[in-house]
């Protein structure tokens, strides 16, 4: 029997409660999607969402972990806050993972978590868990309200500590008998006050023109762009920074598109599957300018090889990244637009650098990314290439994790910005097709593409409901080498081919399931049938899946060992 | 290194958590902790005596600990002029005829004996870390049943010498 929605019923006035209080709290956020999924200890949240559900789209994942990657697509494509509602215990502990990613990949979110009563926290009691204990060091901030009264003034500072500075999740615990009680004469206009926190934007003008200074002296200069440049909206500056000064531009993983792919000045990504030639850039630079990233371990191999000639600047938001992993002689902690606009008005003299530039041209000509093509089957690299020239490179491409993403990240260039959305930090599978969906809605008229691997793909793949339900036209591109296939590749190279449990012998028919729910599904086994079909399965405005199958041994390269250095790379094409 | 830290904080529910949850991720030992109440209502004071590998461990803890929303200010004040305290209590086996003499032993320490019974005695002594150290290692021979420390707790004293007035604070090694 189907239970269809009641229209709603009023007799005689109402007393508000805590959750229209949430309600109208989110509302003057300018909050207008909400992803998230219903519980016991968010029914009164959920009930005012109903009467206020002119305001709002929920998106009902159908799993709370489908719910918080979504709004990270939508969060690092809108540039604004996702906001996720999640039930008590099971459903809270349901986004561990989608916080720990927002949080490693400073992406803007606000959680609320329905919490038991206040009169039964601590006992154990039905889907009792401890959220602020758990993620306390997953998030930027987290609160549990206390009182009614501090609802307005709680929404105000997370929404705030989101989206300011460097940007990462807030989680608000609301415990139901807040959000059930009536309220009487809550000053909802009460303005927040956090006098531990202000971040800087404004970068420090003598830093500034030490680093000028340290430019126009370079012989090897080299700047390096990561996801700080996307998120500070900097873009252009970057371009305009470094056309002006003819600069070589690395970018990281997560900074792919933060300067044009496809621009004359840039090496590519660089680390661990990075091009030779930005990581030999780095490797032999003089002057290294690290614009918003947090020299992860994976950009930089074995640290002791990293950059080991270079004066290091390192322009960051968050003043605990600058000397955290590389020491740093110019430290200037700035939001990365104004420290761009900064350097455009003092480094005014560049450099002599022809030299540099020959060499780098050199390296990026004789040993340019590669891959075996065969005939007629696919690889990977070529699908992905493929994709790229019949989007024209405009579409949003969000990946999981593993050889897919790191195919994607070479091969499909990312000549324009925020067109990239992957799991860095955390390396998530099961991200990508959530997260596709979140940016679809964010952006529904263009182009989005969920490349994602067979292994990450089952990990959420329920919210396949959502491509029909929601009418998202995300176009779902299995990657399916039916193997789990950076843990295959690893056991090749450094355990002996012991493929222990990385073979996934067992699939689900994708197209059958895709059909299930009511998408088309397709299976691709050629680069024809790939060619013939890609165009029109781009420009329709339906979602699809497509199953292709790709050659189980093909490897990620050129690739730097584990404990290797940035000139140590492997698998170079020479 | 052992560095003296202190920071003043936001005062509420989870903070200790927060910050010692910190320590705990990015690898700091904790030595010892102290919290309470300071002059301005709603703010507490922290004092951490930590061991940190080196100056660069030392700036990225002070830096994290910065971070954090609750945290108004953090100092590193190892190296200031600063009043250093800490109180222990000390149970010392002990019978009629030794009382005397521990009596007498604990006195050039201004510690007192607090808690009398037939075989033991309780010292409360405060001070800096190393006066109670000694103490303590005094008192060890006659067998210590039980001992607490609350951990150090300090600040700065009320005049800043110029650098060449002074011996840094060698109580922390």
């Amino acid at each position: 029997m189907k239970v269809e929605a009641k229209p709603e019923v009023q007799s005689g006035p109402v007393q508000k409660t805590g959750a229209d209080l949430l309600v109208e709290s989110l509302i003057k956020q300018e909050v207008d999607t909400i992803f998230g999924y219903p519980g016991g200890a968010v029914l009164p949240i959920y009930d005012a969402l109903y009467k206020a559900r002119e305001s709002f789209d929920h998106v009902l994942a159908r799993h709370e972990q489908g719910a918080i990657h979504a709004a990270e697509g939508y969060a690092r494509v809108s540039g604004k806050p996702g906001v996720v509602i999640a039930t008590s215990g099971p459903g809270a502990t349901n986004l561990i993972t989608g916080i720990t990613d927002a949080m490693m990949d400073s992406l803007p979110l606000v959680i609320f978590t329905g919490q038991v009563a206040r009169t039964v926290i601590g006992t154990d009691a039905f889907q009792e868990a401890d959220v602020i204990g758990i993620t306390t060091p997953i998030t930027k901030h987290n609160y549990q309200v206390q009182n009614i009264e501090d609802l307005p003034r709680i929404v105000k500072e997370a929404f705030h500590i989101a989206t300011t500075g460097r940007k990462g999740p807030v989680v608000v615990d609301i415990p139901k008998d807040i959000s059930a009680s009536p309220y009487n004469a809550v000053d909802t206009e009460a303005d927040f006050h956090l006098p531990g926190y202000q971040p800087t934007t404004k970068p420090n003008p003598l830093q500034v023109k030490k680093l000028a200074e340290a430019l126009k002296k370079a012989k090897k200069p080299v700047l390096l762009a990561g996801a700080g440049v996307l998120h500070g909206k900097a873009t252009e500056n970057l371009k305009q920074f470094a056309e002006r000064h003819k600069l070589p531009v690395t970018t990281t993983l997560l900074g792919l598109g933060s300067f044009p792919g496809d621009h004359p000045q840039a090496l590519g990504m660089a680390g661990m599957h990075g091009t030779y030639a930005a990581n030999m850039a780095l490797y032999e630079c003089d002057l290294l300018i690290n614009i918003g990233s947090r020299f992860d371990d994976r950009l930089t191999g074995n640290l002791k090889h990293f950059a080991p000639k270079a004066h290091v600047a390192h322009i960051d938001i968050d003043p605990a990244e600058i000397g955290k992993n590389v020491e740093t002689h110019i430290p200037i902690v700035a939001d990365s637009k104004e420290a761009l606009n900064q350097l455009l008005v003092q480094a005014t003299e560049s450099p002599t650098i022809e030299e540099w530039q020959q060499k780098l041209e050199f390296y990026k000509a004789e040993y340019p990314l590669w891959y075996n093509r065969p005939e007629k089957a696919m690889t990977a690299q070529w699908l992905i290439e493929t994709i790229y020239k019949e989007s024209n490179g405009e579409a949003i491409v969000t990946t999981d994790v593993g050889q897919h993403q790191m195919w994607a990240a070479q091969y499909y260039t990312f000549a324009k910005p925020d067109r990239w959305v992957t799991s860095g930090g955390l390396g998530t599978m099961g991200f990508g097709f959530p997260a596709a969906i979140g940016a679809q809605i964010a952006k529904p008229n263009d182009i989005v593409i969920a490349i994602v691997g067979d292994g990450g793909f089952q990990m959420t793949l329920q919210e396949l409901s959502l491509l029909q339900e929601k009418k998202i036209p995300v176009k779902v591109i299995i990657v399916n080498n039916e193997a789990l296939g950076m843990v295959r590749q690893w056991q090749e190279k450094f355990y002996d081919e012991r493929y222990s449990q990385s073979i996934l012998n067992i699939q689900p028919d994708f197209v059958k399931l895709a059909e299930s729910y009511e998408i088309k599904g397709l299976k691709i086994e050629s680069q024809e049938e790939l060619q013939q079909l890609l165009p029109e399965l781009l420009a329709s405005d339906e979602p699809v899946l497509l199953d292709c199958r790709v050659l189980q041994e093909e490897n990620v390269y050129p690739m730097i060992a584990p404990g290797k250095g940035l000139h140590e790379m492997i698998g170079v094409k020479r | 290194m052992k560095r003296i830290i202190t920071a003043t904080v936001q005062d509420r529910s989870g903070v200790l958590n927060r910050i010692t949850g910190l320590f705990q991720k990015r690898q700091f030992n904790i030595d010892s902790i102290s919290v309470g109440q300071t002059e301005t209502e709603g703010l507490s004071r922290m004092t951490f005596v930590v061991e940190v590998e080196d100056s660069q461990k030392l700036e990225q803890l002070m830096k994290q600990l910065n971070k954090q929303i609750d945290v108004l200010k953090v100092s590193d004040i190892t190296d200031k002029a600063i009043v250093a305290r800490e109180l222990a209590l000390i149970k010392v086996v002990s019978n009629g005829q030794v009382r005397s003499e521990i009596q007498g032993m604990i006195e050039p320490f201004r510690a007192s004996v607090i808690d009398v019974s037939k075989e033991s005695l309780t010292v409360q002594v405060t001070g800096k870390t190393d006066k109670i150290e000694a103490l303590i290692d005094l008192l060890r021979p006659y067998g210590i049943k039980e001992l607490a420390r609350t951990g150090l707790t300090a600040f700065l004293r009320g005049h800043q010498p110029q650098v060449a007035e002074f011996n840094s604070y060698t109580q922390v090694k």
